[in-house]
């Protein structure tokens, strides 16, 4: 049977479990590429054009790792989520980009709620096109996006949670596909742990409540995703004791948004921009003498 | 009174010092011309790896307080541009800059009602019907413009009297300026295009033709390609280029979907800004044989990065060379010139064999 490839990047952090739990019930099979190494990254910078950004060099090192092993490769389009709620222009191309320099079949939907393209109809899309009857896809596509909010619920939980630690408290502002890779942000938040630090998550909030807030920090801004991750500041920031920015080179979205914030709050914070030719022991000196400045105003 | 201005583009900032002096009851400053300084001042107050056009409108804004405006305007992109005058807005008042902007795009939508607003607050004596007939004739001369821009890049290189084109434009774009009704505009560009095409050119049947696409704001700025246009003109060329203000404000919307079809091959969606529309005119430069492509963008736009393979791809299987300039802060007018020659040597080269 048809085998679906799943590159471990961008999109995979946003609707991984979905898509999970969509082809589980379909009983279509399909294989996660493996957290992000040194030779998935250098494949992708082989591939990849020098000026893109580190997550999409390595999403496309994704691609190759997979092209070979699967049928299909998914890849979708995330235009926007209404004209306020867009997405940086690497979700709008990243399908034709792949498309260009692998010759490997593609499953795409596209999300566009300006034009009313939802993820259920994407999602229908696929499931149509593999040969599923529409009665099964349905009951899959509801199987999927309630396991997917129970656990978004549990995790927003711990996270929320999380601001009433007794420790000394991060908030980590980045996208996932940063955070939680593992060449960009795994090690970061290891040695932050490591370090008896708790890390707060941007990403992990109500989305809705975030994305309202984001309004104290920025009038027009209108990058979903950044929407969130600043909405999570407004959040937090009578209770966390630092913040961490993490973006990759050369992000778009983060160059003004990030900047804008920086401008505008009071909550000590560090930036760090990762390509990839960093290394942690850079990264690791920052972090040192950033917590060292923090555990000495607590003391004061 | 309010003291208005905007970031300038190309030779643009005449039909919008037009409509402004027209429409409002404000004194227009106009924008000083992009200068190697004003690049500098920009980049000084900008985030380090934003796209050059935040640095180049923020170094011209910088310029205009200067000169004494009060008040700017900032444009909308199908990219980030759009989200650049808030930021610019908090750089400027940091700085000590006690200035009001006007974002026309805001939240990735334009809203006319709140421009009227806006508007209404530095002219409350502002009226809808001017606007709309000053608006009319503004949006004429645009394209009136735009086509005798394009006769001009055809032929330009090969003027027999050297500065003959540019000195009627000149005269033309002064004259444009001072119209007092569209019937007079009109007579006018009828009277131009006549006179641009008796200028005396020498153009031999095969002459080299080259196509210029690329990210728009660098595409219609000079100075930030370096007067590309002009240097290849210097060595007889024909060019054509197809982005320009009227393309952004009317034909796109239409255009896209056919560019979508004709490049279905190669692309499927819109790319963000006018990445899709490149690498559609990539192809149509490769089958209407034109003997090569030069891709101009500014550094870090996020759009051409993600076109740039497919162009090369597209070029490479047609066999039609493409050469790349990424422009910033720090680019030097001689590396430019130097690779434009080697280039032009090359498309000589294979035209010979």
């Amino acid at each position: 049977m048809d085998k679906i490839g799943i590159p471990r990047s961008i999109f995979y952090y946003y609707y991984g479990d979905i898509w999970k739990s969509f082809f589980d019930y379909l009983k279509i099979p399909y294989i996660i590429s493996p957290n992000t190494n040194k030779e998935i990254m250098n494949i992708g910078l082989k591939y990849g054009g020098d000026e893109m950004c580190l997550a999409l060099k390595t999403y496309i090192g994704h691609c190759a790792y997979l092209k070979d092993k699967c049928n299909y490769l998914l890849i979708p389009r995330i235009d926007n989520y209404g004209l306020e709620n867009q997405t940086c222009t690497n979700f709008l191309s990243t399908y034709d980009i792949v498309n260009n320099i692998f010759d490997t079949k593609i499953l795409n939907y596209n999300i566009n709620l300006d034009n009313k393209e939802t993820l259920k109809k994407g999602l229908i899309k696929i499931g149509t096109e593999l040969g599923k009857p529409k009665h099964e896809i349905n009951k899959a596509y509801k199987y999927a996006i309630n396991k997917y909010k129970e656990k978004r619920k549990r995790e927003i939980t711990i996270n929320t949670n999380k601001l009433n630690s007794k420790k000394i408290k991060i908030l980590l502002v980045s996208h996932p596909y940063n955070t939680y890779d593992d060449l960009i942000g795994k090690e970061i938040i290891k040695y932050l742990e490591k370090e008896n630090i708790e890390v707060i998550f941007s990403d992990k909030f109500d989305e809705k409540i975030t994305n309202k807030l984001s309004e104290k920090l920025s009038k027009e801004l209108y990058f979903k995703y950044s929407k969130e991750n600043i909405g999570s500041i407004v959040y937090s920031k009578d209770k966390i004791d630092g913040i961490i920015f993490l973006s990759a080179f050369p992000c778009g979205p983060d160059s003004l948004v990030n900047e804008l914030v920086m401008r505008k709050i009071n909550t000590p914070y560090i930036n760090l921009v990762l390509d990839d030719t960093s290394s942690f022991t850079g990264t690791e000196t920052r972090l040192e003498s950033f917590i060292d400045m923090l555990k000495g105003g607590l003391n004061d | 009174m309010t003291k208005i201005s905007f970031p300038i583009m190309g030779d643009y900032h005449i039909p919008a010092n037009y409509l402004l002096k027209n429409v409002l009851n404000a004194e227009i400053i106009s924008p000083p011309m992009v200068t190697a300084k004003t690049i500098e001042i920009g980049s000084k107050y900008s985030p380090e790896f934003v796209c050059t056009p935040f640095k180049y409108t923020l170094g011209t804004m910088i310029e205009s307080i200067e000169k004494g405006a009060d008040t700017l305007i900032q444009m909308g992109g199908g990219c980030r541009y759009g989200y650049y005058a808030e930021l610019q807005e908090k750089i400027l008042k940091d700085l000590g800059y006690d200035i009001k902007l006007i974002n026309l795009v805001t939240k990735g939508k334009t809203s006319i009602k709140r421009i009227y607003r806006l508007i209404k607050q530095i002219d409350p004596k502002f009226s809808k019907l001017k606007a709309i007939y000053y608006g009319f004739i503004t949006i004429k001369m645009v394209k009136y413009m735009d086509n005798i821009d394009e006769y001009i890049r055809e032929n330009i290189g090969f003027e027999i009297e050297e500065g003959s084109f540019e000195y009627l434009k000149e005269k033309c774009l002064r004259d444009f300026s001072k119209v007092k009704n569209y019937k007079e505009l009109k007579k006018l560009y009828k009277k131009y295009i006549k006179q641009f095409t008796k200028i005396q050119i020498h153009k031999p049947d095969n002459c080299l033709k080259i196509g210029i696409i690329g990210e728009l704001y660098t595409i219609m700025e000079p100075f930030s390609n370096y007067f590309l246009e002009k240097e290849l003109a210097k060595n007889k060329l024909e060019i054509k280029r197809f982005t320009n203000v009227n393309y952004l404000l009317f034909e796109k919307r239409k255009t896209i979907k056919h560019y979508l079809k004709y490049a279905g091959e190669y692309i499927k969606y819109q790319m963000g800004a006018d990445a899709a529309d490149n690498i559609a005119r990539t192809k149509y430069l490769c089958e209407e044989g034109y003997d090569g492509i030069i891709h101009i963008k500014s550094a870090f736009c996020t759009p051409e990065i993600g076109a740039m393979g497919v162009i090369n791809k597209i070029a490479n299987q047609y066999e039609i060379p493409v050469l790349f300039f990424s422009f910033d802060a720090n680019t030097s007018e001689t590396g430019v010139k130097t690779r434009l020659e080697a280039f032009y040597d090359m498309l000589e080269m294979r035209k010979r064999k």
